[in-house]
């Protein structure tokens, strides 16, 4: 046991709580990009995972993550990126797919599994339905496939009029 | 509230200016053992290759930026940029990891690499050089023939023997797809537009085949690294690629262009460090901060 930890908050609460930089409706639980939280002594030991290959976040989140730890009185924090296996928005939780929808930006759908062969060209726009986050209409058309974000697109809902986020399935 | 502005954009004891700089790690795997069968120098060479055509390529596509038709597509080439960027970071940490096992070698940085290196050193492809002069059929051409192509490289490399191109592989093949089909559809919006936009697409097509026949020659790096099962064979995705353009260009109404492929000199090419001088006038940019102030973070 460690002396000046907040009660009953192991490590990997700590870590799960911290939000989401570009998100931050979402905690990096919710996100699903947190592999490991080890703890031995105060000492902790965190692996996360980046969600788009450039992503400008993760950074941002290391930075979080060992202030949170800090402050939360544990140290030294190891705070360690993992290339494989790649993120998925599928792993983002139940949770976080809710938040996503109060917060008006709608959640992804099912990733496409990989097939056998080529990686399939799709020139027309899916069919799958992105239901408005603020009505839950059906009727949204896509403005942007590139959003204000790496893992956003733009919609916007033809019976509410609202335009609105859409996080990409990746 | 202190006087300094930029005060609320930093940590109190963090040096980082502005938020999503301070890069410093890559990804665990950078630091991976050499897979057997493998010649180091032959791994960080490849390395190169792959990550010399995604930096150069970004940088050419964040040219776009404040400059591009609509906002909408600004937004979407720079993001396009960001990925291949951030392919490159990974790349070009294991190609200067890598080298450093090397004898009589030290490690270079991701920072080095991109920001160090002179044309000569660099291992990227002719079509990742020159700037397309912002005109937007151009920018569209190209990105359907680079995406086209390096999906099919990376749709191969998921098996790699090399954890970071096996890494780089898994998560490259999601976003690249998505800009192959994001340049596809404005090449048929384009193409089967108005007849202006056909012309001009028409035209585009003309300035990027040339530089299609250097994506099919296998250097010799690439034929050792294919049987030690580590590397693509690009001269095996050419019936892949050319799939792709034809059912592309067909329901654009577009022709596929007749002209030969550019020429190499002496059988060498950007893999063995020949290039255009595109690539000197693209490196006089991307590099110029860098080396006006040196061991600068930023």
């Amino acid at each position: 046991m460690v002396t000046g930890l907040l009660p009953g908050l192991g490590a990997r609460d700590v870590v799960a709580a911290v939000v989401d930089p570009e998100m931050p409706m979402l905690t990096l639980d919710d996100l699903g990009v947190i592999r490991s939280v080890t703890e031995d002594g105060g000492r902790v030991a965190v692996t996360i995972t980046p969600t788009y290959s450039g992503c400008p976040a993760i950074e941002e989140m290391r930075a979080d993550i060992a202030g949170a730890l800090t402050a939360a009185g544990y140290g030294p924090v190891e705070v360690t990126t993992v290339l494989s296996p790649a993120w998925s928005t599928d792993w983002i939780s139940e949770a976080g797919r809710r938040k996503l929808a109060d917060a008006g930006v709608a959640p992804p759908g099912a990733a496409a599994a990989a097939g056998p062969g080529p990686v399939p060209l799709v020139l027309d726009p899916p069919s799958s339905v992105v239901r408005c986050p603020q009505c839950g209409s059906p009727a949204t058309e896509a403005l942007s496939r590139f959003g204000p974000t790496a893992c956003t697109a733009l919609r916007r809902c033809t019976a509410c009029r609202e335009p609105f986020e859409h996080m990409k399935e990746l | 509230m202190s006087g300094n502005v930029y005060d609320a954009l930093t940590e109190a004891d963090d040096p980082r200016w502005a938020f999503g700089s301070g890069f410093s790690e890559a990804g665990a795997e950078i630091a991976a053992p050499v897979p057997d069968g493998a010649d180091p120098a032959d791994l960080a060479e490849y390395c190169l290759m792959l990550g010399d055509d995604a930096l150069v390529y970004s940088h050419r596509l964040t040219e776009w930026v404040s400059n591009a038709p609509e906002l909408e597509e600004e937004v979407a080439l720079a993001n396009t940029a960001l990925d291949l960027l951030g392919q490159a970071r990974m790349l070009l940490s294991r190609a200067g990891h890598v080298e450093g096992l090397l004898d009589g070698r030290t490690a270079r940085t991701e920072d080095d690499l991109a920001h160090w290196r002179e044309a000569a050193e660099f291992r990227c492809v002719a079509l990742t050089e020159p700037s397309d002069e912002l005109d937007f059929a151009r920018a569209v051409a190209r990105l359907l023939v680079f995406s086209a192509w390096r999906l099919a490289l990376l749709d191969r490399l998921r098996d790699s023997a090399d954890p970071v191109l096996a890494a780089v592989a898994a998560k490259g093949v999601k976003e690249v797809a998505y800009h192959r089909d994001h340049a596809a559809r404005w090449v048929l919006r384009l193409g089967d537009g108005t007849p202006e936009s056909h012309a001009r697409m028409q035209d585009a097509l003309q300035w990027v085949w040339p530089y299609l026949g250097e994506l099919f020659r296998t250097s010799d790096v690439e034929r050792r690294l294919v049987a030690a099962g580590i590397a693509a064979d690009p001269a095996q995705t050419r019936d892949e690629v050319d799939a792709v353009l034809d059912r592309v260009l067909d329901r654009a109404t577009l022709t596929r262009p007749d002209v030969p492929a550019a020429g190499t000199i002496g059988g060498r090419g950007g893999r063995q460090g020949v290039h255009t001088e595109k690539l000197e006038q693209a490196l006089v940019v991307l590099q110029s901060l860098a080396r006006r102030h040196p061991g600068a973070a930023w």
